[in-house]
């Protein structure tokens, strides 16, 4: 038996190579500094676009002299597509870390326990709270659940399972019915119900804006969720001699279970935050209400709006407060999308 | 082979199913069919509310700017003028900024999130722009106006004070608060995750036997993604940035925070006064009579059919991209 | 033709003075999947590697021209010579290796979104390099592929426009035309009919003149045919290993070990 060597990464960055890139990095840094400080220029974006041009030049040169023009543009390249991913990311970081930074202040024990319906926004954060709204919020939902996930998913088995004639054209409908603006859907419910049914505001107007909006997300989750379901399944019921129905309840479904629930849960990340549709619907409650068939409807995203335009410091604590508790929300149902969907991968 | 061999006919299988499958199926067919009734009622509707606005106005409901009711003493309304081509003007301006903003930053992160992130940090930055594309308008509009404002109109005041002989950056007379500019940061800001994931997905469908063949060649990363890479997702890309535009022209509350709105025609994207038609409704809908209103549905009819459109043009070169991507 | 003819090629366009691997094993994690593989290229010579599948005869090929390391989980160990230099020497041009160790692949793969004219110049273009008159060398690549006299009057035509062993040979002209010393094809028949298969392999002795080729195949007829020597892996479910390497003729006719006998008169494999 021969001794076997230890395996070995030649292609890896060497010791050497890593020192030589922090050099590169730090004489850009100090450069820059300099640089900016001799020149009128000030600012974030001077440093941050005069530190990203002295890099690319600075490694683009290197590479340049050492291997020849074409590693020179590829060093330059490197250097502009770590700037659209870090151009894609400060965003995010600077919402998160303002929403948490400004909301936490707002946050109180109170705010979980009570409504606005004694309060205004420019009151002092400890009076009112936002009962109302996340009650509301979580009632508008629970409605658009109950009407679009029927609709949502007959969509997709119609599109698995049924495969139909007219596949394409209704695969481009909800396309297309995901592209609505989220106004759009309110003045429609406006037009065809509010106006000539109920004429009042209510909850449940906001509830059916929600599900035009939601429908689509669910449809095209569960779409690709059944694609995934091996179509051998589905021949194995058929051989066995069962119906289409009773193999598309039986087996396909159910093996899809986890897909289809990250796609209700992907759905109600879509509208938690929907805010247009509500504006025009549901007149904003200050109080719990717990009928969405009448009165008006408080929500989050009307709570947070209303506080942002009230303008005092105290509302726009309460505004960052609601969004706050608004993101958490959201970064909650993704977590568990995931948890789920990748759980499904394993098994 | 000759006409003397004797055509066989196919014979034909026809599958008669059970009833219940007859019931499911019809049932499926018509959940199915459901996105085609919403979408043909939202057109219904918004065009019955509508229509005598748009009778009323004729052609000057897309080529007037004047938005204005006139009522005497009584409250009676005496003249009103609807128009929306401010509106329009402005909205396409700031989706066509947001647009020109986030492309090249949503390409390059797609390309850097395919083919330069090591796999851990990849896994990690999807999820989290996944989780920024499922962020509420209301959110973007709030930090837009709160935080990114001030540096957006510091920027602005730089390429006005740099740039400012072009035209298109003039500012006249001198104010550059919530501008057209603003918005589309803004909306940019919106736009780019989506851009990013559909342009992720068309580059990692590049076909990895060409990539091969042009590592084998001796190419550098980049002028493999050029040869390889860049020509396969040309469409899908594009076709991810017409999404990126419907989304953009349908914002409502994100650009009603940060932008000024102005009922005249204004092409200055640094100038402060713009136009938009979803928040135009949202702005005069708590006040409007019964006559506005209608104005108002004619509005978002207008709205739907543009985003409509922009969305059918997206799908279209998507699917093209699917056929000619071999 | 017998290969000690081949050994002192006197062919003033053989390049380099040969491939030399030390030593090479090969990881995928931590599956050992090559094993200490010691094998001599003479420049100017066609070496064929055949054995079953999975005996790690193309990880092996990608291991010479550093396209093994494409792999996250991929590790090797031990040395590969070119023109007495180790290619995985700290401190090499990846591109540089690549560019002197030409690829053809198991499938034809010409880009798609380039003519066939441009397929056939893409190395220069991917690499930046500058030819003196790109027509000369675009008809001289072609020619050497065997291909010019068919596509001359379409070079602008798209390169999916021809057949499958047409399009095999325009990525042969291709890899010529960034002027390689060593080609390594990688079952470059098996996705063509015989035809196309006889035509490439009048191509393959042809381009022997004037540098040096490893060709891994799993049809032995076609090794016997265009190698002047051949080398035999097997793997007996650890990692592939070579059995035995010696000229053609004498793997074929006379073998030294059993197990490359049964392979070769078709007892396994």
């Amino acid at each position: 038996m021969t001794t076997i060597p230890t395996p070995r990464k030649p292609w890896a960055a060497t010791p050497k190579d890593r020192v030589r890139d922090l050099a590169i990095l730090i004489g850009a840094l100090v450069f820059t500094y300099y640089f900016v400080e001799i020149t009128p220029m000030n600012g974030k974006l001077a440093y941050f676009s005069i530190f990203f041009l002295v890099y690319a030049t600075f490694s683009g040169t290197y590479q340049g002299i050492k291997r020849g023009s074409a590693a020179a543009k590829d060093a330059i390249v490197n250097s502009i597509v770590v700037v659209g991913a870090v151009a894609t990311l400060i965003p995010i970081g600077s919402i998160l870390a303002t929403v948490i930074s400004k909301g936490y202040k707002g946050i109180s024990f109170n705010l979980f326990t009570t409504d606005m319906s004694m309060a205004t926004p420019t009151d002092p954060l400890t009076n009112g709270g936002i009962l109302h709204a996340i009650s509301g919020t979580l009632i508008m939902v629970l409605i658009a659940l109950i009407i679009s996930v029927p609709l949502g998913i007959l969509t997709a088995l119609y599109m698995t399972e049924i495969k139909g004639r007219f596949m394409r054209p209704i695969k481009f409908l909800v396309q297309a019915m995901s592209g609505v603006p989220s106004v759009v859907a309110g003045l429609f419910i406006l037009s065809a119900i509010l106006y000539p049914i109920t004429k009042s505001f209510s909850g449940f107007m906001g509830a059916l804006a929600l599900s035009i909006l939601m429908i689509p997300t669910i449809a095209r989750t569960s779409e690709e969720v059944l694609l995934l379901i091996p179509s051998d399944l589905r021949e194995a019921g058929v051989a066995l001699g069962g119906t289409q129905w009773r193999t598309v309840a039986m087996i396909v479904l159910p093996a899809a279970r986890s897909g289809l629930i990250t796609a209700m849960i992907l759905g109600v990340a879509r509208i938690a935050g929907e805010t247009a549709p509500l504006l025009l619907l549901t007149g904003g409650g200050d109080k719990v209400n717990g009928n969405p068939f009448s009165g008006p409807f408080g929500s989050l995203p009307y709570y947070i709006w209303k506080s942002f335009n009230s303008g005092s410091e105290e509302a726009i604590t309460r505004a960052w407060a609601g969004l706050l508790v608004l993101i958490v929300i959201i970064l909650i149902l993704f977590i568990s999308a995931r948890s789920l969907s990748s759980r499904k991968v394993k098994r | 082979m000759s006409s003397a061999v004797e055509q066989v006919t196919p014979r034909e299988i026809t599958t008669e199913p059970r009833r219940s499958d007859r019931v499911f199926r019809g049932i499926v067919t018509a959940g199915g069919f459901s996105s085609l009734l919403i979408l043909g009622l939202i057109t219904a509707f918004l065009g019955y509310r509508g229509f005598e606005v748009i009778l009323e106005e004729g052609f000057g409901f897309i080529t007037n700017s004047d938005w204005s009711i006139t009522t005497d003493e009584a409250g009676n309304v005496v003249e009103s003028n609807f128009g929306l081509a401010a509106m329009l003007v402005g909205t396409i301006l700031c989706a066509f900024i947001a647009v020109i903003i986030a492309v090249p930053i949503s390409v390059f992160s797609a390309l850097f999130l395919n083919f330069y992130a090591p796999n851990w940090l990849k896994r990690i930055l999807i999820a989290i722009i996944d989780l920024m594309a499922a962020f509420p308008s209301i959110l973007f509009g709030i930090w837009g106006f709160l935080v990114l404002m001030p540096s957006v109109e510091y920027w602005a005041k730089l390429i006005n004070k740099y740039l400012g002989f072009i035209p298109l950056f003039e500012v006249k007379p001198y104010f550059v608060t919530r501008s057209p500019f603003v918005a589309g940061v803004v909306l940019a800001i919106m736009i780019i995750p989506i851009i990013t994931s559909v342009s992720r997905e068309v580059f990692a469908q590049a076909p990895l036997d060409r990539i091969q063949a042009a590592y084998a060649l001796g190419a550098t990363r980049w002028a493999m993604i050029k040869a390889v890479v860049i020509p396969h997702g040309r469409s899908g890309v594009i076709g991810g940035a017409m999404l990126g535009l419907g989304r953009a022209m349908g914002e409502t509350v994100a650009v009603f925070t940060v932008l000024n709105i102005v009922f005249q025609v204004n092409w200055h994207v640094l100038l402060g006064a713009g136009g938009n038609v979803a928040s135009l409704i949202i702005l005069k809908f708590g006040d409007a009579s019964p006559y506005e209103i209608k104005a108002l549905m004619a509005a978002g009819l207008v709205l739907f059919v543009m985003t409509l459109g922009v969305n059918a043009l997206a799908d279209f070169i998507v699917k093209r991209t699917g056929k000619s991507g071999r | 033709m017998t290969s000690a003819e081949m050994l002192t090629p006197e062919n003033p366009k053989v390049l380099g003075t040969g491939l030399e691997a030390r030593g090479v094993h090969a990881w995928f994690g931590k599956n050992h999947v090559l094993s200490d593989i010691n094998l001599n290229f003479a420049a100017g010579t066609v070496t064929a590697l055949i054995g079953p599948s999975g005996c790690g005869k193309s990880t092996f090929i990608r291991t010479i021209n550093r396209m093994h390391e494409f792999i996250p989980t991929a590790a090797m160990a031990g040395e590969v010579f070119l023109d007495g230099k180790d290619v995985y020497a700290s401190g090499t041009d990846v591109t540089k290796i690549r560019l002197k160790i030409g690829m053809v692949f198991q499938k034809p793969n010409p880009f798609p979104s380039m003519t066939i004219g441009e397929n056939v110049l893409s190395g220069l273009k991917l690499a930046q390099l500058k030819v003196p008159n790109k027509d000369d060398l675009l008809e001289e690549c072609l020619t050497r592929a065997g291909l010019w006299k068919e596509v001359k009057d379409r070079l602008s035509a798209h390169g999916g426009s021809l057949s499958g062993g047409q399009q095999q040979r325009l990525c042969i002209a291709r890899s010529l035309a960034v002027a390689p010393q060593v080609l390594l094809m990688d079952e470059p028949c098996s996705a063509l009919d015989p035809g196309s298969t006889l035509r490439i392999e009048e191509t393959i002795r042809e381009l022997s003149d004037s540098m040096t080729i490893v060709i891994v195949t799993h049809n032995m007829q076609q090794a016997a045919r265009v190698s002047d020597y051949t080398a035999f892996f097997l793997s007996d479910g650890g990692p592939g290993e070579m059995i035995e390497t010696a000229p053609t003729s004498e793997i074929f006719s006379r073998p030294k070990d059993k197990r490359t006998e049964d392979y070769v008169t078709g007892r396994f494999g």
